[in-house]
């Protein structure tokens, strides 16, 4: 627990984005994880790309389940929606929501605990139904809220703080996303937030499920020697693939681009996504090449990172449900509650 | 950009913005922290060690240190730095035994210290418990110079000053007063072993206008300093109803509001140029204003108006500036003319030195100004052996600079009696005091206080004029002193960095109030400047730059423009890679000059 809280301080000079918001404006109550935590430094990234794309944080949502990783929702975007769910059980509130208001901006915060053992079947079907949010995965391998137990994403052999080796394969949040329609797969590191914070952006502004799964160490129980999610472990084989940055519609440059050197993509909302670093003509819309670079790079321990596979065309949830366009709340009750005599006529309608 | 060295005793100073800008160098936050535990003796002390006279300058020093403070860029107020050390001298409890002692004997060296102004004082001060003999020649008949002849006794009670010249007396100085020195050469020829000149800058320019010398005029135009000593020492009693004051410095609000209190009923401070120009102090200018005295601008004099035998008013020419966008003065013109009536006039335009009892054979040379060419760092004079200090040496400036020349000069005059080399002086240094007592818990108050200054609070208008020395400032009441030190953000607390503890969490960066952190590849001072998220760059502010980190090789950077010290990152450091440790600058004087190098 800490004993301290950040002091909020008007500075001049201080940058504000287009709402007139300055990006303290998106902090949260104070942490209460340990210091040098990864999840702190995701919360943060986060705030960060909600202050620059300027979203009202009255009009985002914050969603999670149980565990280190979903207590973050509280540390950032103080005045916005949010809900802890049931352990596990939050793809299912986050759909239920969306469902009612898809007009706001969703983010869903969990772990690695928290998606891949009990909410494991939440969290793909979720991902199958495309439904249109951005699901931060923040995975350090370990249950951190219960002192250290490996979790379904420790990789083999890795050992635990008190030497213990893990035997069972890992489940790769990643490979999983492409394996059942994700069309929007990134993996990143808390450390590096040049290219995390992009990468929210461009999450939040894609059409449709966004998963990034981010290596977020553990300082407590998993950043030791033999950890595969240390901080020095992840800095040594990280491999900063493909760089993804969203370009508003006001700002888009019309101009040509070298083939292999940034690749745009447009999406649905006018604005674009610009993608750097691409090695060897590696086309991220290509699926197959996706899951063969992960593969691929599995095999040299390297930690491959970036925006791995997006698919802009794909339907989201709402548009293959063909569900209401309007929110709910502001459908008039009338016409949201046309009463037992149209009940009646539903009914007899399926007999 | 190359690591910085914070092993450089002048990196963290700065960082100590009022310090740094306290001509003596007074630790202002170490004393402030005394002051917030109740240790006022300790406070009054440590601020004596500095700049000698804390009770005088707690009411009427000039305040570099307060438009520098930290807390002023943060938001609009500054810490009241000097109100806190009035509070330390007027709360101390009976510090006699404390403070430096007559020596059992003397070293046999003979000083003769010209002036009893607060430059003379300083040197006795530094140099009588080293055993020098120190004698003071002083032509009025009370010590004190400018502090007791020209400040108001409104501002400065005799008994504060009085109390803090004894205490140097005490130590075995020899005072002679209504003792002018009349020729240097004469001074010379006797038995000194160095002789100090603190005389100030006694002469107030006039102003030589049309109807000045006339009968029935030029009496009744006072030169402000020479007019102030005059009401200081009851030679004069009175003044007219209508009084113009000319010139807008801080001499001319001591003039108007003394005015006042002689019975002047309507009191103009004429100004030649608008507010921005003026030369006297944001709160002197706020606390004559609120005395109702009118600041009129734009009036440049021209002419004194007498009539039958007697002055009844001055013309002044109304001025128009034009002025550019850096605030200069680009051009000027006359628009008209006003003519204002009055019964007295009293000229605070300037003072010069004037040393018309140095021979020119004496060995002094003056330069084209009649001021002593004078060395910046050891003040000694052309002449070997005989030193200058105070508005004497480089002309009118203010107490606590005369206290810094006295410092210095002592030093020289240590050396000089010693047969040693001035110059070599002992460099600043600086120690490093660790501040942590457990897990988020330093023994300075790291959190973040919101509170605005307290204002001082005044004795009331009607009761004010009665008395001329009825102190108009009354002190901080003691709910006042507990919040104006919370106000202060301890920036002497230093941010200290080790990079080969970082493991680049970036938690300090996230948990940074005023985002002055970053880790970013190394590049030139501006592309780092540019990786933060206030970028502009405050004059005199450094970038800290640290050595590469071990497991990127990127390097962390800090503006340390806009830290608050408030420690939150070495809280949240799980390495301990950011600790905070107090600074403490080791400014030396006479004293520990013969401690090994």
């Amino acid at each position: 627990m800490t004993s301290f809280t950040k002091p909020l301080i008007r500075r001049r000079n201080e940058p504000t984005n287009e709402l007139g918001l300055v990006r303290a404006d998106y902090d949260g109550a104070m942490s209460t994880l340990c210091a040098g935590c990864g999840h702190d430094a995701v919360t943060a990234s986060m705030a960060r790309a909600f202050f620059e794309l300027s979203i009202e944080p009255h009009r985002a949502v914050k969603v999670s389940g149980i565990g280190c990783s979903s207590k973050t929702t509280a540390y950032f975007l103080r005045e916005s929606h949010g809900i802890n769910t049931v352990h596990g059980r939050m793809p299912s509130v986050a759909t239920g929501a969306i469902a009612a208001n898809h007009e706001l901006t969703y983010i869903g915060v969990s772990g690695d605990g928290d998606s891949l053992s009990i909410g494991l079947g939440q969290f793909v079907h979720a991902m199958r139904r495309n439904v249109n949010m951005l699901y931060m995965l923040e995975n350090n391998g370990v249950y951190g809220l219960t002192k250290g137990q490996f979790s379904a994403a420790a990789d083999m052999g890795s050992t635990a703080k008190k030497g213990a080796v893990n035997e069972l394969p890992p489940i790769d949040p990643v490979s999983l996303a492409l394996a059942v329609g994700a069309t929007f797969v990134a993996r990143a590191f808390s450390g590096d937030r040049e290219q995390l914070v992009p990468l929210i952006k461009a999450g939040l502004k894609h059409k449709g499920f966004g998963l990034i799964d981010v290596i977020s160490p553990c300082v407590s129980f998993n950043d030791h020697k033999g950890s595969t999610k240390s901080y020095e472990h992840t800095y040594k084989y990280y491999n900063p693939a493909v760089h993804a940055d969203y370009v508003p519609p006001s700002k888009q440059i019309k101009a040509a681009y070298d083939a292999g050197d940034i690749m745009p993509i447009e999406l649905h909302d006018g604005g674009q996504i610009t993608l750097r670093k691409l090695e060897n003509g590696y086309d991220p819309r290509d699926r197959a090449a996706a899951v063969n670079k992960l593969f691929e790079s599995g095999q040299s321990n390297e930690i491959i990172t970036g925006l791995l596979y997006i698919d802009e065309d794909h339907k989201d949830m709402h548009e293959m449900a063909r569900m209401e366009d309007r929110p709910l709340n502001e459908i008039p009750y009338a016409e949201l509650n046309p009463g037992a005599a149209k009940l009646k006529e539903l009914q007899k309608g399926f007999r | 950009m190359k690591p910085t060295n914070t092993r450089n005793p002048d990196y963290y100073h700065k960082v100590v913005d009022c310090q740094w800008a306290c001509p003596a160098h007074t630790p202002v936050p170490q004393y402030i922290r005394l002051i917030a535990q109740g240790r006022y003796g300790d406070a009054y002390l440590l601020n004596r060690e500095s700049n000698v006279f804390p009770g005088v300058l707690g009411r009427v020093c000039d305040r570099p240190c307060e438009p520098a403070c930290r807390r002023g860029r943060l938001e609009d107020e500054p810490v009241a730095i000097c109100r806190l050390k009035r509070v330390a001298a007027d709360h101390r409890e009976d510090i006699t035994d404390k403070l430096p002692k007559k020596p059992a004997k003397t070293n046999g060296k003979k000083i003769a210290l010209i002036g009893a102004g607060p430059a003379s004082f300083t040197v006795a001060n530094d140099l009588a418990p080293l055993g020098y003999e120190c004698t003071i020649f002083e032509k009025l008949s009370e010590p004190g110079g400018l502090m007791r002849s020209n400040i108001p006794a409104f501002r400065l009670p005799e008994k504060v000053l009085s109390e803090e010249l004894d205490c140097i007396l005490d130590m075995g100085v020899e005072l002679k007063l209504n003792s002018p020195i009349e020729s240097m050469s004469a001074l010379l020829e006797q038995d000194w072993d160095a002789v100090f000149v603190g005389t100030g800058a006694p002469r107030g320019k006039d102003l030589n206008l049309e109807g000045r010398w006339e009968d029935g005029v030029k009496d009744k135009i006072h030169i402000g300093i020479d007019w102030l000593e005059s009401v200081a020492f009851e030679h004069t009693k009175a003044i007219g109803k209508k009084v113009l004051i000319i010139g807008v410095g801080n001499t001319a609000m001591d003039c108007c509001r003394t005015s006042l209190r002689l019975g002047a009923k309507n009191v103009k401070v004429m100004a030649r140029k608008p507010r921005q120009f003026f030369k006297a102090s944001v709160w002197e200018l706020e606390d004559a204003e609120e005395e109702n005295i009118e600041i009129m601008i734009n009036h440049s004099p021209k002419a004194f108006v007498h009539k039958d035998g007697k002055l009844t008013g001055m013309v002044f020419e109304l001025m128009q500036y034009e002025i550019d966008d850096t605030g200069r003065i680009t051009d000027q013109k006359v628009t008209g003319e006003t003519t204002i009536p009055c019964d007295d006039v009293i000229l605070a335009i300037g003072q010069d030195n004037a040393f018309p009892w140095i021979e020119d054979d004496a060995g002094i040379e003056l330069d084209k100004w009649q001021v002593p060419v004078v060395d910046e760092t050891t003040f000694e004079s052309t002449r070997k052996g005989v030193f200058f200090g105070g508005d004497s040496a480089f002309g009118p400036k203010n107490i606590i600079w005369a206290v810094e020349h006295g410092h210095q000069a002592a030093i020289s005059i240590h050396k000089h009696c010693q047969g040693k080399m001035l110059t070599g002086r002992l460099p600043n240094e600086v120690d490093m005091a660790p501040t942590k007592m457990g897990m988020f818990e330093w023994r300075y108050s790291n959190s973040y206080d919101d509170a605005e200054r307290r204002q001082m609070n005044h004795v009331e208008l009607t009761k004010r004029f009665a008395e001329l020395d009825v102190e108009v400032e009354l002190g901080f009441t003691p709910e006042q002193i507990a919040t104006e030190v919370e106000r202060c953000l301890n920036c002497d607390i230093q941010t200290v960095f080790e990079p080969s503890l970082c493991e680049e969490c970036d938690a300090c960066i996230d948990i940074c109030p005023v985002e002055c952190l970053s880790m970013t590849e190394d590049a030139d001072e501006a592309e780092l400047r540019a990786s933060l998220s206030v970028s502009e760059k405050i004059e005199g502010q450094d970038l800290y730059v640290s050595d590469a980190l071990p497991l990127t090789k990127r390097v962390m950077i800090k503006d340390e423009n806009v830290c608050l010290h408030c420690g939150l990152c070495a809280e949240r450091c799980p390495t301990a890679a950011w600790d905070m440790q107090e600074a403490l600058i080791q400014i030396h004087h006479a004293d520990d000059q013969d401690k090994e190098m």
